[in-house]
């Protein structure tokens, strides 16, 4: 027997979604119209399952300059500018084609910063692959990785940080996702609602073919599985050179006040950057897709509506205004054309030359999507597999160096030194200087802190302290280098929302998003959901990745990472009680389990405020927050940094109540690991653990006591270039 | 001094390299189809992707408009400086011998290195020169895919007696597999100079180094 799979399936639509859009249609839809719905309401660009949850998160403070809704954030950072900021997944064409889908990850995050007037000045990037034995995470990473650098050293805008972890879920679902930064004078920013009945539609930038048809929906929105190689075609292909023009074209455009609004093409191509343009603007648009230029002639309307080409941008123009804006295209060599008019009509109406080929009304295709109660059921227990590659037994010493050596904590110099860390000339501190990356902003006489953060195994063990702890370490790490943080971006990577495991563990982590950002008095200034990240084997560890900037007054007063001075004092500061619960070390040990101590915000958010102060007022010669791996790790970082040993004992911490072993090798929030001068230590009240000096890492812990030389620990921490050297 | 700053689509360190000039007189950008350098006393070729660097890196560039120019303005012993893309196009250009190529670990690469100074131009940007500190090398960034210097043995030993070697990467240092360690070269008539590494990235003592600053000083004393 034959079953005849309906056209609407095919295109991620279900029979009852379909059933909708016809009642609100008031017909079923033509092709052309059917191809406009199934983008626009997927769960990428709807967030139907998602959109009810994210109404917790707090967006509002008195710095915000944009919040959720336009193209990125923004928040004032004095002097008449404002810093934009937004981080986003591009997981499955990533997990399909490394290279080109993370090269088009970073594309994406820039055009959405710079569809707001801001000039892109900062790149950071989270990525999540599986264990390095797997030659297909070996050749995912070294892809993702070349991607992210093909298409930021081109377009010339810094990498300045990031993290990547490797663990057994993201096997099959890599994550990437790209954070991009950047700066505007904001009274030259702008909107993306269209506005302004009579003007003008243009599009600049490349032309449009055939590539990244369906992307939105059959690849984002669904989970990854067999047969995924046929899906390639739906992977975007990126021209760094090409956004490079558009992008500078565009910033000039918008510096000679010649946009009504601007938006960047990106997921569901023209169909989604102009429905929302229309529907934001409470305005109708007509699209002549004859006007459209086009990389093949015989493309089909449809097509032409749901291309995902890149490096494409539509800016709303007064038509007295249409010849000037078309000449500055042309002296950037970038494509342009007029092809629509901002209507009253409030339809969506797309024409052939004199033909109209789809009218849908511009609320059903953009807001008549119906929005899901996700259904959440706790699991039972860990949910997720376990595996031993380091014995219990193993002395501390050994168990210092398989953590140092362990694929997510060591160096990730490898990837970084891949990427131009310094264009721009704002980087005052380069990628493992400090905590944070920091970034100069001689426009406003100050600087700013920038990380991003998110720990998916500590998620998974609780999605609810994970979180918050993903929030904290974020607002630590800006801490450590005197940066007060001004607002928060985030990408909620999840598996399928539709099955109880991941709607409860998004549910947790959505709630913990809101509470940790209103504790710390955050604004959550915009963000992305990323869902169906599931392989054949199973959901990922459920990985929100939040982003923070901060503001640092005086650029001069930046605290570094490494141990600076022999002789100083080694001090602990924060209420830091850490536990081997979903540690790195539990890990190794194959003794991952659910659950984690909850996390104290407010005594954390108040050492973050000691941290600060301190680093501003230059009295820490260094600052390191103390996470993966624990205290033993954090004092190796520092010391191999600096290239200065160190004596510390431990039992301050056995005085908490830690055993010797979670001391040196538990985690949770709240831990500053500081250097100086003992008398100045004491005045903030941080507890002496130690001295800086030697060549090798003494560590008491109870009455056992081991040393590790500094050059055996810098090679552990070193090993994986050479472990990625032949990255088959 | 009046310094001149090309830009063309797809260059990327333009405003850095416009900075640094401006910390020591005037600057201005110079537009790829402008062929006008009337006024101008010192050109820099910044580093990024000119024209994308499709076909090869610099090969498109080298036949703007602007470059006419600046093979005019050297051959009258006008001071150039080529950084990076700006060497790798002042190559091209058969301004400067030699050619860059893909790095031998065919990676892009980013890291601060030390270079040692060695012909004239380049002793002049030796750090405290004169005073009693021995530091002999100066820091700046490197960061390219393509930058491997490579010349036949016969070019080399030539440009080596000729004093054309500007700087070499300290030794262990050299990033990309460059023929004899050489980071930036001169002309003969000492008046153009490439260079791999960025200068106009270490004019700032809060972004790490201001030993590129040097350099574009001894640019003035070359124009002097």
């Amino acid at each position: 027997m034959t079953v005849e799979v309906s056209k609407h399936r095919e295109l991620g639509l279900t029979d009852a979604e379909f059933e909708l859009i016809c009642e609100k249609h008031g017909r079923e839809p033509n092709g052309v119209e059917l191809a406009m719905f199934s983008l626009l309401w997927s769960e990428h660009c709807s967030y139907k399952h998602s959109r009810k949850l994210l109404r917790r998160l707090p967006t509002e403070g008195e710095r915000v300059v944009m919040g959720p809704g336009e193209n990125a954030g923004a928040v004032d950072i004095g002097n008449g500018h404002a810093i934009a900021f937004k981080v986003e997944s591009h997981n499955h064409p990533s997990a399909v084609e490394p290279f080109q889908g993370a090269a088009t990850g970073v594309g994406g995050i820039l055009r959405d910063v710079f569809a707001l007037g801001a000039r892109p000045i900062a790149i950071l990037d989270s990525l999540r692959f599986g264990e390095l034995d797997s030659v297909r995470s070996r050749h995912l990473l070294d892809g993702a990785v070349r991607g992210i650098g093909h298409y930021g050293n081109s377009i010339g805008v810094a990498n300045v940080g990031g993290e990547i972890y490797f663990e057994p879920p993201y096997e099959h679902n890599c994550l990437v996702n790209a954070m991009c930064v950047g700066i505007a004078e904001t009274k030259d920013m702008v909107r993306a609602a269209a506005a302004g009945v009579g003007n003008a539609v243009v599009l600049m930038g490349a032309s449009t073919g055939r590539d990244g048809i369906g992307g939105a929906s059959v690849l984002a929105s669904a989970e990854l599985g067999e047969g995924d190689e046929a899906k390639r075609p739906t992977v975007q292909i990126g021209d760094p050179f090409e956004e490079s023009k558009v992008l500078e074209c565009c910033l000039e455009l918008l510096e000679k006040g010649l946009l009504v609004s601007l938006q960047d093409l990106g997921a569901a191509g023209l169909t989604s950057s102009a429905g929302e343009m229309a529907s934001a603007g409470g305005v109708g648009i007509d699209i002549d897709v004859a006007q459209v230029p086009l990389r093949e002639a015989d493309m089909e309307p449809f097509e032409i509506m749901v291309s995902e080409s890149q490096e494409r941008m539509l800016g709303v123009v007064e038509p007295a205004r249409v010849p000037e804006v078309l000449a500055i295209c042309e002296k950037w060599q970038t494509g342009s054309a007029e092809i629509g008019v901002v209507t009253d009509s409030g339809r969506f109406r797309i024409l052939r030359g004199d033909e109209m080929v789809g009218d849908i009304a511009v609320e059903d295709l953009v807001d008549g999507c119906p929005l899901y109660d996700i259904e959440p059921v706790e699991p039972n227990g860990w949910a997720y597999g376990n595996e031993t590659t380091l014995a219990a037994g193993a002395t501390p010493e050994d168990t210092l160096l398989a953590l140092l050596g362990s694929s997510s904590i060591a160096s990730k110099r490898w990837a970084f030194e891949q990427y131009d860390s310094v264009v721009g000339s704002r980087t005052m501190r380069r990628p493992e200087s400090a905590d944070a990356a920091v970034l100069a902003i001689p426009e406003a006489g100050n600087a700013i802190g920038v990380s991003i953060d998110g720990n998916g195994r500590r998620v998974a063990c609780d999605p609810y302290a994970g979180t918050v702890e993903a929030v904290l370490e974020c607002a630590q790490n800006l801490a450590c280098v005197g940066a007060e943080p001004l607002g928060l971006t985030n990408c909620l990577n999840f598996g399928n929302p539709e099955k109880p495991t991941p709607a409860w563990q998004l549910d947790q982590a959505v709630t913990a998003l809101a509470d940790a950002c209103s504790a710390l008095g955050v604004p959550v200034v915009g963000g992305n959901v990323s869902l169906y990240n599931e392989g054949p084997e199973g959901p990922i560890y459920p990985t929100p990745v939040v982003g923070m900037v901060g503001e640092i007054p005086d650029p001069e007063q930046v605290a570094g990472g490494a141990f600076a001075n022999e002789g100083d004092t080694i001090a602990l500061i924060g209420p830091f009680e850490p536990t081997l619960d979903g540690s790195q070390l539990a890990k190794l040990r194959g003794e991952l389990d659910a659950g984690l101590p909850q996390p104290e915000i407010k005594a954390v958010a108040a050492a973050c405020l000691t941290m600060r102060t301190a680093v501003r007022a230059g009295k820490l010669a260094s600052a390191h927050d103390i996470s993966d791996g624990g205290l033993g790790c954090a004092l190796a970082e520092c010391s191999i940094a600096g290239g200065l040993g160190c004596r510390v004992d431990v039992a301050p911490l056995r005085e908490r109540g830690c055993s010797p072993e979670e001391a040196l090798f538990g985690e949770g929030s709240g831990g500053f690991l500081v250097s100086g001068d003992r008398e100045v230590l004491n005045s903030l009240g941080a507890t002496a653990i130690g001295k800086v000096g030697g060549a090798t890492i003494e560590i008491a812990a109870g009455d056992r006591s081991f040393s590790v030389g500094l050059d055996s620990a810098e090679g552990a921490w070193h090993s994986l270039a050479a472990l990625l050297s032949d990255p088959a | 001094m009046i310094w001149g700053v090309l830009q063309f689509p797809g260059s990327c360190d333009e405003r850095d390299a416009l900075h640094a000039c401006s910390l020591l007189g005037e600057a201005r950008l110079v537009w790829h189809e402008e062929r006008d350098l009337s006024g101008i006393e010192a050109i820099v070729i910044p580093g990024g992707f000119s024209y994308g660097d499709y076909l090869r890196a610099g090969a498109i560039a080298r036949f703007s408009p602007a470059m006419g120019a600046v093979a005019e303005f050297a051959a009258a012993g006008g001071p150039v400086l080529g950084i990076c893309n700006g060497f790798q196009v002042l190559c091209e250009a058969k301004l400067l011998p030699g050619a860059l190529l893909l790095n031998e670990d065919q990676r892009f690469l980013c890291r601060q290195v030390d270079l040692i100074p060695e012909n004239a131009f380049a002793a002049e940007t030796t750090p405290e020169r004169g005073s009693s500190s021995k530091r002999e090398t100066i820091s700046v960034p490197v960061k390219h895919g393509e930058g491997r210097y490579w010349a036949p043995d016969s070019v080399l030993d030539a440009i080596e007696a000729g004093g054309q070697v500007a700087y070499r990467y300290a030794p262990g240092q050299n990033p990309n597999g460059s023929a004899r360690d050489v980071a930036g070269v001169s002309n003969a008539g000492g008046n153009v100079i490439g260079l791999m590494p960025h200068p106009e990235h270490a004019v700032d003592p809060l972004t790490g180094s201001t030993d590129g600053l040097r350099v574009f000083e001894a640019m003035q004393m070359v124009a002097a």
